[in-house]
């Protein structure tokens, strides 16, 4: 090396610095960039969440609103028989009028009224034949009936059908439009929050359709789930966590508790459908064996979340119970369990919210029936409020979509209530050692 | 059924016993003039029920479960001869009727010869006999288990009997079968799922349904053609299945592992506790909601999307192309994977964002005192460290988008096609478990049979990735504790 191979003195350092400047300023955009694809990753992220919850809410908060008409209709005598009312035709009843208030007559071959029993429920029908039934003197009276309008006559007063579109596109041609904007003008059509969503079970009209029926299924199904999937559970990890010997058996018990809880949902189905259905014969799509199968499905969080939970409570708590001379299940049952209580707790909540939601296995034992009431009981036939999502989405009715989408809000209020408390659970009883 | 008067009874008989046993071992440790007995009246009073309660509740369950199949076995032991001459399918149902008759459900309209006719009433007849018979013999059995396990613990009822042992030895039981239910779940997987897919395979054979190009059930609907070949050859689905997962995994890998990065190692507190909570609300919606999302927000979007560029290329260079994405349809692979996507976003971040904070802080602060970024410190020094636990978290994302039903179920299609495209519609192995398993009743057929045969192959592909991320999360573990 000679002095003369070196570059200027002088020189060197500016070079080195103006380089050394250069990488920085290269790393520190790196490390800027790098920032930018976390931040970019979390937006699309909770974007995805809003566009979902925001579709939903926005494809089903119509359906909290429902268009009802009042009719008052004059039972015909001679067209009721008093011994046998239910032989008569209450819809064209209520149909004939209807078209009375709107100055217009029946053709003979009753097209008229057909198309506008198109635009009403045949709820206004049933009334009047219950109220028939109750008091058969009311026949010869004037009776005014409040029902729903036909789903497509209430999508189209929620301005939901393009009036503009060509009449053959659209399920209400313009004679029916004209006659909706007539009855909405003499008064007979009001609207009102849609309380018979909440209070009605599954139809094969849309507008009739409601949710409480797989509410209450859902409610039967979630308490077989929690009798059976708690207890079971919790038991079950007291004895892994406090009792059990570490032997090649219990670490056994262990990987298999672990590899049950990333078994996929519907392979519980297919358990369900070959074990409860065709060897127990548990009743089809019955709450109790839809509760069965989620219990299996939930049993291996439960046990994780309660061993996690007893694993929390410090050594000192049982090494002074056993100092005093308890045995050790009262030093278990008396002291651990139930300083474990809130953590337990908590994940038993969830793993039940996670039940609430799950469809798959419920399909695989039969819970996709149509089933027009309220589950009597646990062995009656029930549907559940995600299959009904299931069903409904499937329905080729249009004004069964936004059902759907009501029922998902219905769906995520629960689920919500049931995280919620979890986590308020957790902020009350938490207790840090 | 046993009837609830008679658990109600048992309930109540067990409630006296406990009152019974602590008032004995009460008035007896005061008699003897010692104020201590061995254990606390509350465990003599515990025993006693036991001995009544668990030995009697055992028969009753066993009649519950059981009751109606000896039943109904013991009335079809001996046929008439009327109903001996029906072909096995028609004496099916005359039983099932006869079971209808019993409980007071309205029986078949099928019309009985007169001697079928008049067979069905006698066994009717004969079904409630044994039935009753069964139930009154439970209820006798019950009581006498009651009683004699009153007498026999009851008489042990002492102040030097060690009461506590005995009923700590009946929890000590209780914990056990509950966590050996644990294991039972596990048999009953395996078990049904074998037998099932046993009887499916002795109509298919193995190979044909591993590595079969034809996959079409329906046509298996008569029996004399499920041997035919290729009816039952499930790679289409498995093609299916696997791209519907990489495009989940494209969707979810990189998103979520990003945000975890971020989450762990830039976040502020206050940002961390809204974020990681949103982040779990999109983990908490169920599966069915985002099927609906899929197939009525995001398909019918896709599509006319692609049908738009589609016109717009349409008469250009690209005109094939343009025919094509012109003429895409609603259910399409890219929808339901990228939906599922989003599904697994959470997951993969919740369990990177655990592995990352594993990684000891010595570590990072050896890098950052070096000199180099915060990034240069998570690509170089973190990833790598935490590599094997981020391979098993996305293992384990795999696993679930493998198993996910209800989104492939409402989104992608039916159509069996062996295709990579992601724009065309494919089928996957859940979502024919689904279609083949709803409605259907009859269970002998290969077509229902071969739902089993499938669930075996998800569940054995789902263990294997299981089982090695969690055995490469373990020794993770290990390795940093």
């Amino acid at each position: 090396m000679t002095d003369a191979a070196l570059p200027p003195a002088g020189a060197q350092p500016a070079l080195q610095r103006s380089a050394i400047e250069a990488r920085l300023k290269a790393r520190r955009a790196r490390e800027a960039r790098f920032r930018w694809y976390g931040r970019l990753a979390i937006t699309a992220a909770l974007l995805f969440l809003a566009v979902l919850l925001g579709r939903i809410v926005s494809q089903g908060y119509t359906t909290f609103v429902d268009y009802r008409m009042s009719v008052p209709v004059y039972l015909d005598p001679a067209r009721i028989d008093p011994t046998d009312p239910t032989g008569a035709n209450y819809d064209l009843m209520v149909a004939d009028a209807v078209l009375a208030k709107l100055g217009e007559t029946d053709d003979a071959l009753g097209t008229t009224s057909g198309k506008l029993m198109a635009l009403l429920s045949t709820d206004l029908g049933f009334q009047l034949l219950d109220k028939v039934r109750a008091d058969p003197r009311l026949i010869g009276q004037t009776v005014t009936v409040t029902g729903p309008v036909r789903a497509d006559a209430s999508l189209y007063f929620k301005g939901l059908v393009d009036a503009s579109a060509a009449e053959t596109d659209r399920k209400l041609d313009d004679r029916q439009i004209a006659w909706l904007e007539k009855l909405r003008s003499l008064g007979m059509v009001s609207s009102g929050f849609n309380t018979s969503f909440l209070t009605r079970s599954d139809s094969t009209e849309p507008e009739q359709a409601g949710v409480l029926g797989a509410v209450v299924g859902s409610a039967l199904m979630l308490l077989v789930t929690g009798l059976l999937s708690v207890p079971i559970g919790v038991l079950a990890a007291v004895y892994l966590e406090e009792f059990a010997p570490k032997n090649r058996w219990t670490s056994i018990i262990e990987v298999n508790i672990n590899n049950l809880a990333a078994v996929p949902s519907i392979v519980y189905g297919l358990l369900g459908l070959a074990v409860f259905i065709n060897w127990l014969a548990v009743p089809r799509s019955s709450p109790l064996v839809g509760g069965l199968v989620l219990a299996l499905m939930s049993l291996p969080t439960v046990i994780i979340a309660t061993r996690s939970a007893l694993k929390a409570v410090p050594p000192s708590i049982r090494e002074a119970a056993l100092g005093v001379g308890a045995s050790r299940t009262q030093t278990v049952f008396h002291h651990v369990l139930p300083l474990a209580m809130p953590g337990v707790m908590t994940g038993a909540i969830l793993s039940l919210a996670h039940a609430l939601g799950e469809t798959a296995p419920l399909l695989m034992v039969g819970m996709v029936s149509f089933v027009p009431g309220v589950p009597a009981g646990f062995t009656e036939s029930a549907t559940v409020l995600p299959v009904q999502v299931f069903i409904w989405e499937n329905a080729s009715e249009r004004a069964f979509h936004e059902r759907t989408a009501a029922a998902i809000m219905v769906l995520l209020v629960f689920m919500i209530v049931m995280n919620l408390a979890a986590i308020l659970l957790r902020r009350r009883f938490e207790r840090r050692w | 059924m046993i009837s609830w008067a008679v658990l109600a009874a048992l309930v109540l008989f067990s409630a006296v016993t406990y009152a019974l046993g602590r008032r004995k071992l009460t008035a007896q440790a005061a008699g003897q003039g010692r104020d201590r007995a061995h254990s606390r009246p509350g465990y003599h009073g515990a025993y006693v029920m036991l001995w009544v309660a668990v030995p009697a509740a055992a028969v009753l369950l066993l009649h519950g479960a059981f009751g109606g199949r000896i039943a109904a076995a013991a009335v079809q032991a001996e046929k008439p001869a009327a109903v001996a001459a029906l072909t096995p399918q028609q004496r099916m149902v005359f039983y099932d009727d006869v079971q209808s008759t019993v409980v007071g459900r309205t029986p078949s309209e099928i019309i009985y010869a007169p001697d079928v006719r008049e067979a069905l009433d006698a066994e009717a007849r004969e079904a409630v006999r044994i039935e009753m018979g069964l139930r009154l013999a439970a209820v006798a059995a019950a009581l006498v288990l009651a009683v004699a396990g009153f007498v026999f613990s009851y008489r042990r009822v002492r102040p030097e009997f060690r009461a506590r042992q005995h009923v700590e030895g009946w929890t000590a039981v209780l914990l056990f079968a509950c966590s050996a239910a644990a294991i039972l779940t596990t048999v009953g997987i395996v078990a049904s799922l074998a037998f099932e897919s046993f009887r499916f395979f002795q109509a298919v054979p193995p190979h044909q349904f591993l590595f079969g190009l034809d996959w079409d059930p329906q046509i298996a609907m008569r029996s004399d053609q499920f041997a035919t070949s290729g009816a039952f050859g499930a790679v289409p689905l498995f093609v299916g299945t696997f791209l519907i997962m990489l495009i989940a995994m494209v969707v979810a890998a990189p998103i979520g592992l990003l945000s975890a990065i971020y989450l762990a190692e830039y976040a502020s507190r206050p940002t961390r506790a809204v974020v990681k909570p949103l982040l779990e609300v999109l983990a908490g919606v169920p599966t069915v909601v985002y099927g609906f999302f899929a197939a009525l927000t995001v398909g019918p979007l896709f599509r006319s999307t692609f049908n738009a560029i589609g016109a717009q290329l349409l008469g250009g260079p690209f005109h094939e192309l343009g025919l094509y994405l012109s003429q895409v349809q609603n259910q399409m692979a890219l929808v339901a994977g990228a939906v599922m996507g989003i599904m697994l976003i959470p997951f993969v971040s919740s369990l990177s964002d655990d592995i990352i904070n594993a990684v000891p802080q010595s570590l990072r602060d050896g890098s950052l005192a070096m000199g180099a970024t915060p990034s240069e410190t998570i690509k170089k020094v973190v990833m790598p460290a935490a590599l094997p636990g981020i391979v098993a978290a996305l293992l384990l994302a795999v696993s679930r988008a493998i198993g996910e039903t209800m989104i492939v179920t409402m989104a992608a299609g039916l159509q069996a096609k062996t295709t990579l495209n992601p724009l065309d519609t494919v089928t996957t192995v859940t979502v024919q478990i689904v279609t083949l398993l709803t409605g259907d009743q009859e269970f002998d057929s290969p077509k229902t049979l071969s739902a089993f045969g499938l669930g075996l192959t998800l569940f054995v592909i789902t263990l294997i990735l299981n089982v090695i991320a969690l055995r490469i999360v373990q020794k993770y573990r290990e390795q940093y504790d």
